[in-house]
C-alpha cells in the first residue's frame, strides 16, 4: 500500500512539471486532491488496513497530501509570475548600455608578442636612448665616418656628433660595456631615418637581439630565428638565409620568410618573389667586441634586428605604414 | 647596378635559365631586385606589311600607307624614302616607348590620321641604319610581335649591391661570382696593343704630390684619333645598362668602366697646359668648371688632377669642361688611377656631386686593376678610332698596396659557422673566387685575397665567403646552449605596460605620434619665454618643417591627433600616449635629457550616444576620475591634486587645472585645454588633458601589495553638512578628517556640494558622510553620535563653518 501512495505522488509531480498554465495546474489539483482525487481516495482506503499499519499509513498519506498541495500552490505562483514577465518582456535585440575599453596600439601589441617570445627563451629586455652619439650609433658598430655603409641609413642629425638613432643596434655596445658575457638581450625601440613614402615613415620601431657566449655559431642564429618565426607566424613558415652586409656582423645575413600572404606563390606584397625580407643579422663582428673589450678569442655571438611595423603589417594585413602614426581611432581600435 | 645577360655571356657561358640565375645571385649575396627584358618595349611593335602607298594629300615628302598588322590594316603616315608597297617593316603601335624615351601616340599628321609608325633600325635601337625604315625578311609572319619574330630577348638584372662589394660593380665582377657558383671558368678579354715606337715619356709626365690620396696613377697617350659616334655594338652595350652614348672616346671609357669596374678619364691632351699631369690637393681660392658646366669652388682637402697650371678634373668624380673630349680632339691622355676612397667620398659629399666613377672609387677599386683597364680601353681606341698608340705606359705607383695575408683556421671556421667542412672544401671555395690559398698545417690555411676584394681584411670575412659559397641554407640549424638563468624584468618596462593596459581598460586608446614636432609648437601651446619646454633640440636636416624639432611635451602630438580624428569624423576621443620627450641641456654637441612622459586627452562625449542616453560632454571630473582610478589600481596613495596657481598655467585654463603633487614635488598636471591653445590648433570642442612624468610616476608604484583583514563588525555612518566659504577646497576638509587620525573613522565620502539659496552668497554647502567602524565590537549609537559631534565641531571650528540645524 505504501508503494501506492508514493507512486501517486510521483505521478502528480511529473504531471505538474509538464503543466504549462494555471488551468492545467488547477485541474491537477482537483484530480489528485479533490473530493474524488487520487489522494483522497487513497486516504479512504486506509480504514481497511490492518490496525497496526493504519496510523503510519495515515500519517504518511497526509504528509504527501500536504506537500502536493504546497507544490500545486507554488507552481501556480511561479507560472503566474512567468506569464506576467512574458507579458511585459523587453527587446533583447536592442544594444546594451555602452561600456567601452580602448585599445593598445598595434605596434605595442606586436612588440609585446616579440618580447614575450624572446623572454621565454631567456632574453632580458633592454632599452637605450633615442638620441644617440655618433660613437654608439656608428663607430662602436664598426661604421667609421666617411664609410659608404653610412649611406645605407639616412641619418637625422642634431649636431655633429649627435644623431637620432638610425637603428636599435647602439644598445649592443651600450650593454656590452656594462655587462660581461654570457648575455642575451632583446631591445625594442623607436628609430629614425629621413625617408618618407608609402613604405617608409621617418620614425619607426625595431627590435634588436644580441646573444654572446662561448661557442655560439651561425647555426645557432638560424635555430633561434627559426623558433622565433614559427612562434610569431606559424610552424609552416619557412625561412631563407642569404648573404648580405652589415658592418657590425660577419658573416651577415638577410632572413626572408615565405610570403605569409600568398604562401610563396608570388603576390604584390612580396613583389612576386614569394619571399619577404624581414630580419637582418649575423655573427657579431670581432671589431664590435674589441670596441667593448670582449675577448674575441673566447667569445662569439650573434645579433639581429627587425622592423616591428613590417611584422605587424604581415600579421594584420596592413598595407600602408603611415597608418600607424596617423592614429585614426577607426584604425587603432581594430586591434 | 644593372647587367645584361648577353653582356655577361661575353665572359662566361651560362646554361641556367634567367630565374635560376637571378635566384643564385641573390643567394650568393648579390640581391637581384628584378629582371626585365631590354626588348620589352618591342611588345607593341608588329611585323607589318605595307599594302598600299599613296602620296600624302598635303605634303609631298610624306606618304600615306596602309599597313597590314595581322588582324587589321591601319593608316600610317611615313616619310621614309624606301617605303614601298609589299615590303615587310616594323610597325610601332600607339603606346610604344622608344629607346630614346619618346612615347608614340595616335596622331594626325598634316590632316591625315596615323595610327602607327613604320620604324628605322635606329629608332628601334636595333641597328645603326637611320636612312630609312627597317626592311624585314619575307619569311616573317605579319602581325607577330617584333621581338618574337626576330627572337630578340636580353634579360637585364637589376642588382642591389651592398656597399662592401665594389668588385661586383662591373660585368666581369658579376660574371666572376657566377663562375664561382656555376663552377665554370671565366674568359677575360684578350688584349693586344699595336704600340708606336715613340715613347710616352717624351711627350708628357705624371707627378703625384699627394701619394696618400692618390697611391697610383697610370696613363697612356693615343694620337691621331678621330672623334665620331661609336659603332652600334658599343652604343648598344651602353644603352643596355641605361648609359647614354656620347662619342667614341667617352663611350669606350664608360664601356671599360662597366666591363672592369675601373673608372677611366680621357683628357684632350692639347688642352693640358705644358702637356703634363700633376695630382695634388686644391689650393686656396681655386675653381674648376666641371663638364656639367658648373663652376666649383674648391677646398683644400679636395684632390685635383691638374695640368701644368691649373686643376683640370675633380679627381675620381668629374672631369673639367675645358679639357673634355670634343669633336676637334685628336690627341688624348687616358687616365686610369687608384684614389683613396675616403677622400673621394668626402669631396663627393661636399660638392654634392656623385658619378658612376665616384660611386666606385669611394667604395674601393682594385689598386692593381689600373693597367688592365687602361690597356683594354687603349686597344678599343686603336680599333675603333684608328688611334696611334704612343709606346709605353706611365705608371706612377708611389704607395704600392700590399697583399693582405690572412690565416684561417678550419676548426675556428667550422665553430663560427656550425659546419663540418674539410680543409679541402674550404680551399676549393676560396680558390673558386680567385683567393690564393696555401696549406700551413692540418688546420690552418694561408689566404691572400685578390686585390679587387677590398672588403676582405680578416678571418671573419673569410668565414663569410666560405659560408656563402657553401650556402647559408645548407648550414645546419642548431640551438645555443642557454644557461637557465633569468634576469628580472625592469620595473619601468613592466609598469609601463601595466599602465597602458589599465588606461585601455578605462576606455583610452593608445596613440604613438612622431618624436619630432613643429617648431611653432611652443608658441601654439602659449608657453612663456622662460618655460623649460622651450629647451628644444633642432633637427639639422628635417624632412618637413612640421617635424623639425624634438618634442618636449606629448600634448602637441595629442592635440594634432585630436584634430586629425575630428577631420576623420571621430569626435569622441579618449587617447593616451607614453613616450620620450627631449630637453636640450644647453651643452654643445651632446645628448638631450630624455624623459618618459605619460599623457592623455579626453574630448567629446563622456559616452557615445545610445538609445538609452544622450551622451553628455565630458568634463574635468571625468578625466580626473580616470586618473584617480589609474592611481587606485596601481595602489599609489600619496598623490595629491592641488589647484595650479593661475600664473603657472600655460596650455591649460587657469582655475580648471590641477597639479599632481607628491610631497612638494609636482609630477604632472590635469585640466582643461586653454581656449587659445585650442584656437591655435584649430579645435572647436573642449578637451581635457593630463600629462605626467612617467619616470617619477612609475617610481611611486609600490612593489608589494599587502592584504588587509576584512571587517568583522558592522559599520554605521553619519552625515554632516558644513557651510563654508566658497573658496575652501574640499580636499582640505577631507584631509583634516584624516589628520584627526580617529581609529573609528573608516572612510569619508563627499556626497554633495551645493551653492545657492538657502545658502548665503559667497558660501557653499559641503556634505560629507563619515563611516564609523571598530575592528573589535559593534559600535553603539550613543558613542558614535558623540564622536560624530566632536568631529563636526572641530571641522566647523577649523573651517569657520556653520552647521545647519
Amino acid at each position: 500500500m505504501d508503494k501506492n501512495i508514493e507512486q501517486i505522488q510521483q505521478e502528480a509531480l511529473k504531471e505538474l512539471e509538464a503543466a504549462s498554465d494555471s488551468k492545467k495546474i488547477n485541474d491537477l489539483s482537483v484530480r489528485y486532491l479533490g473530493r474524488k482525487g487520487a489522494v483522497t481516495q487513497f486516504l479512504r482506503t486506509i480504514s481497511s488496513l490492518p490496525q497496526k499499519k493504519r496510523a503510519d499509513a495515515g500519517k504518511r498519506a497526509n504528509e504527501i497530501k500536504k506537500s502536493l498541495d504546497k507544490a500545486f500552490k507554488e507552481a501556480l505562483i511561479r507560472i503566474e509570475a512567468r506569464l506576467a514577465a512574458i507579458e511585459d518582456s523587453i527587446d533583447v535585440s536592442l544594444p546594451g548600455r555602452i561600456v567601452s575599453q580602448g585599445s593598445l596600439h598595434p605596434i605595442t601589441q606586436i612588440t609585446r608578442q616579440i618580447c614575450d617570445i624572446f623572454s621565454r627563451l631567456g632574453f632580458a629586455i633592454a632599452e637605450g636612448p633615442e638620441v644617440e652619439t655618433d660613437y654608439y650609433n656608428f663607430e662602436a658598430l664598426n661604421i667609421p665616418k666617411n664609410h659608404p655603409a653610412r649611406d645605407m641609413q639616412d641619418t637625422f642629425y642634431i649636431s655633429r656628433n649627435i644623431v637620432l638613432r638610425t637603428h636599435t643596434s647602439p644598445i649592443q655596445p651600450r650593454i656590452m660595456e656594462k655587462q660581461e658575457p654570457p648575455l642575451r638581450i632583446i631591445a625594442p625601440g623607436k628609430v629614425y631615418r629621413c625617408d618618407s613614402d608609402l613604405t617608409h615613415t621617418p620614425m619607426f620601431q625595431q627590435v634588436e637581439a644580441l646573444l654572446v657566449d662561448r661557442q655560439v655559431s651561425f647555426g645557432d642564429l638560424k635555430g633561434i630565428l627559426t623558433t622565433f618565426i614559427h612562434q610569431i607566424f606559424d610552424d609552416q613558415t619557412s625561412l631563407r638565409f642569404r648573404p648580405s652586409f652589415f658592418p657590425f656582423t660577419e658573416p651577415s645575413a638577410e632572413i626572408d620568410i615565405r610570403c605569409v600572404m600568398c604562401k610563396g606563390k608570388g603576390c604584390r606584397i612580396c613583389s612576386q618573389t614569394g619571399w619577404l625580407e624581414i630580419i637582418g643579422g649575423g655573427m657579431v663582428h670581432p671589431a664590435v667586441f674589441e670596441n667593448v673589450g670582449y675577448d674575441t678569442s673566447i667569445f662569439t655571438g650573434f645579433a639581429f634586428g627587425m622592423g616591428i611595423e613590417r611584422i605587424a603589417m604581415l600579421k594584420y594585413g596592413i598595407d600602408d605604414i603611415r597608418k600607424y602614426y596617423e592614429n585614426d581611432i577607426k584604425f587603432l581600435r581594430q586591434f | 647596378m644593372k647587367v645584361s645577360l648577353s653582356w655577361l655571356k661575353d665572359y662566361i657561358s651560362i646554361d641556367m635559365n634567367i630565374d635560376d640565375l637571378a635566384d643564385s645571385l641573390t643567394m650568393a649575396g648579390l640581391e637581384v631586385e628584378y629582371v626585365s627584358d631590354r626588348y620589352s618595349y618591342l611588345n607593341s611593335v608588329m611585323v607589318g606589311r605595307v599594302v598600299e602607298v599613296e602620296t600624302h594629300p598635303n605634303a609631298d615628302k610624306l606618304k600615306l600607307c596602309h599597313v597590314d598588322i595581322g588582324k587589321r590594316s591601319i593608316p600610317v603616315v611615313c616619310g621614309a624614302p624606301n617605303v614601298k608597297k609589299g615590303i615587310l617593316a616594323p610597325c610601332a603601335l600607339p603606346g610604344t616607348v622608344f629607346p630614346n624615351g619618346t612615347l608614340l601616340e595616335k596622331r594626325s599628321i598634316i590632316g591625315e590620321v596615323s595610327e602607327g609608325m613604320l620604324c628605322s633600325a635606329v629608332e628601334l635601337g636595333l641597328g645603326a641604319n637611320s636612312s630609312g625604315i627597317m626592311e624585314l625578311k619575307e619569311n616573317l609572319t605579319v602581325g607577330n610581335k617584333l621581338h618574337q619574330a626576330l627572337d630578340l630577348s636580353d634579360p637585364v638584372l637589376e642588382i642591389d649591391l651592398t656597399p662592401n662589394r665594389p668588385d661586383c660593380l662591373s660585368v666581369i665582377g658579376t660574371a666572376r661570382e657566377i663562375a664561382a657558383f656555376q663552377k665554370t671558368k671565366l674568359t677575360y678579354p684578350v688584349i693586344s696593343l699595336p704600340e708606336s715606337d715613340e715613347d710616352i715619356a717624351d711627350f708628357t709626365s705624371v707627378t703625384i704630390l699627394d701619394p696618400d690620396l692618390c697611391p697610383r696613377y697610370s696613363a697612356r697617350l693615343v694620337f691621331d684619333i678621330k672623334i665620331a659616334p661609336s659603332p652600334f655594338w658599343l652604343q648598344d652595350r651602353l644603352i643596355s645598362l641605361d648609359l647614354k652614348p656620347i662619342n667614341n672616346i667617352v663611350d669606350i671609357t664608360n664601356f671599360v668602366m662597366m666591363e672592369t669596374g675601373q673608372p677611366l678619364h680621357a683628357f684632350d691632351f692639347d688642352r693640358l697646359a705644358k702637356n703634363k699631369i700633376v695630382v695634388r690637393t686644391a689650393k686656396k681660392g681655386e675653381t674648376l668648371t666641371t663638364i656639367d658646366q658648373k663652376q666649383r669652388l674648391l677646398s683644400l682637402e679636395m684632390l685635383m688632377i691638374c695640368d701644368g697650371e691649373k686643376p683640370v678634373a675633380l679627381a675620381g668624380i668629374m672631369g673639367g669642361l675645358d679639357s673634355e673630349i670634343r669633336r676637334s680632339t685628336t690627341r688624348i691622355l687616358l687616365e686610369s688611377a687608384y684614389f683613396d676612397p675616403v677622400c673621394i667620398r668626402k669631396t663627393s659629399k661636399k660638392t654634392g656631386l656623385a658619378s658612376d666613377a665616384s660611386h666606385r672609387f669611394e667604395r674601393g677599386t682594385d689598386p692593381n686593376g689600373t693597367i688592365t683597364a687602361l690597356n683594354r680601353a687603349t686597344q678599343l681606341i686603336a680599333e675603333i678610332c684608328n688611334g696611334n698608340i704612343i709606346g709605353n705606359i706611365i705608371d706612377e705607383y708611389p704607395k704600392p698596396v700590399s697583399d693582405r695575408v690572412i690565416t684561417l683556421s678550419v676548426d675556428s671556421t667550422n665553430r663560427r659557422l656550425g659546419t663540418k667542412l674539410s680543409q679541402n672544401d674550404i680551399e676549393q671555395y676560396l680558390s673558386s673566387i680567385e683567393f690564393k690559398v696555401e696549406k700551413i698545417d692540418d688546420d690552418q690555411l694561408r689566404v691572400i685575397p685578390p686585390s679587387f676584394r677590398v672588403d676582405i681584411s680578416g678571418f671573419e670575412d673569410l668565414t663569410e665567403e666560405v659560408a656563402r659559397l657553401y650556402g647559408y641554407n645548407h648550414i645546419e640549424t642548431t640551438f645555443p646552449l642557454i644557461p637557465a638563468e633569468a634576469v628580472k624584468p625592469s620595473k619601468k618596462i613592466d609598469s609601463r605596460y601595466r599602465i597602458k593596459r589599465l588606461l585601455v581598460g578605462l576606455g583610452f586608446t593608445e596613440t604613438i605620434t612622431y618624436s619630432f614636432i613643429n617648431k611653432l609648437s611652443c608658441d601654439r601651446l602659449e608657453l612663456k619665454s622662460d618655460d623649460q619646454k622651450r629647451r628644444l633640440m633642432n633637427v639639422l636636416n628635417p624632412i618637413a618643417e612640421d617635424q623639425s624639432v624634438l618634442r618636449t611635451s606629448l600634448i602637441p602630438g595629442l592635440l594634432e591627433t585630436m584634430h586629425y580624428n575630428i577631420t576623420m569624423q571621430n569626435k569622441n576621443l579618449k587617447l593616451f600616449e607614453i613616450g620620450n620627450v627631449f630637453f636640450n641641456t644647453g651643452k654643445e654637441d651632446s645628448q638631450p635629457d630624455e624623459v618618459e612622459m605619460l599623457a592623455g586627452l579626453w574630448t567629446g562625449k563622456r559616452m557615445d550616444d545610445s538609445w538609452l542616453s544622450r551622451g553628455k560632454s565630458c568634463d574635468f571630473y571625468d578625466i580626473k576620475g580616470a586618473v584617480e582610478e589609474l592611481l587606485r589600481n596601481l595602489r599609489i596613495t600619496n598623490i595629491k591634486f592641488t589647484r595650479m596657481r593661475p600664473e603657472h598655467c600655460c596650455y591649460t585654463k587657469p582655475g580648471y587645472t590641477a597639479q599632481l603633487v607628491v610631497g612638494n614635488k609636482s609630477i604632472g598636471i590635469l585640466g582643461e585645454v586653454l581656449p587659445q591653445v585650442r584656437k591655435n590648433y584649430d579645435l572647436k570642442q573642449q578637451a581635457y588633458i593630463f600629462e605626467l612624468n612617467a619616470d617619477n610616476f612609475i617610481e611611486l608604484i609600490p612593489d608589494i601589495k599587502s592584504a588587509k583583514p576584512l571587517p568583522k563588525f558592522p559599520s554605521t555612518s553619519r552625515d554632516v553638512t558644513l557651510i563654508v566659504d566658497k573658496d575652501i577646497e574640499a580636499f582640505n576638509i577631507i584631509k583634516s578628517v584624516e589628520v584627526l587620525n580617529e581609529d573609528l573613522v573608516e572612510s569619508l565620502y563627499l556626497f554633495d556640494v551645493y551653492k545657492g539659496s538657502p545658502i548665503p552668497a559667497g558660501k557653499k554647502g559641503i556634505s560629507l558622510r563619515i563611516t564609523y567602524r571598530s575592528a573589535f565590537e559593534t559600535l553603539e549609537d550613543k558613542m558614535i553620535n558623540s564622536l560624530h559631534k566632536d568631529i563636526t565641531g572641530r571641522l566647523a571650528k577649523e573651517f569657520n563653518a556653520i552647521l545647519p540645524v
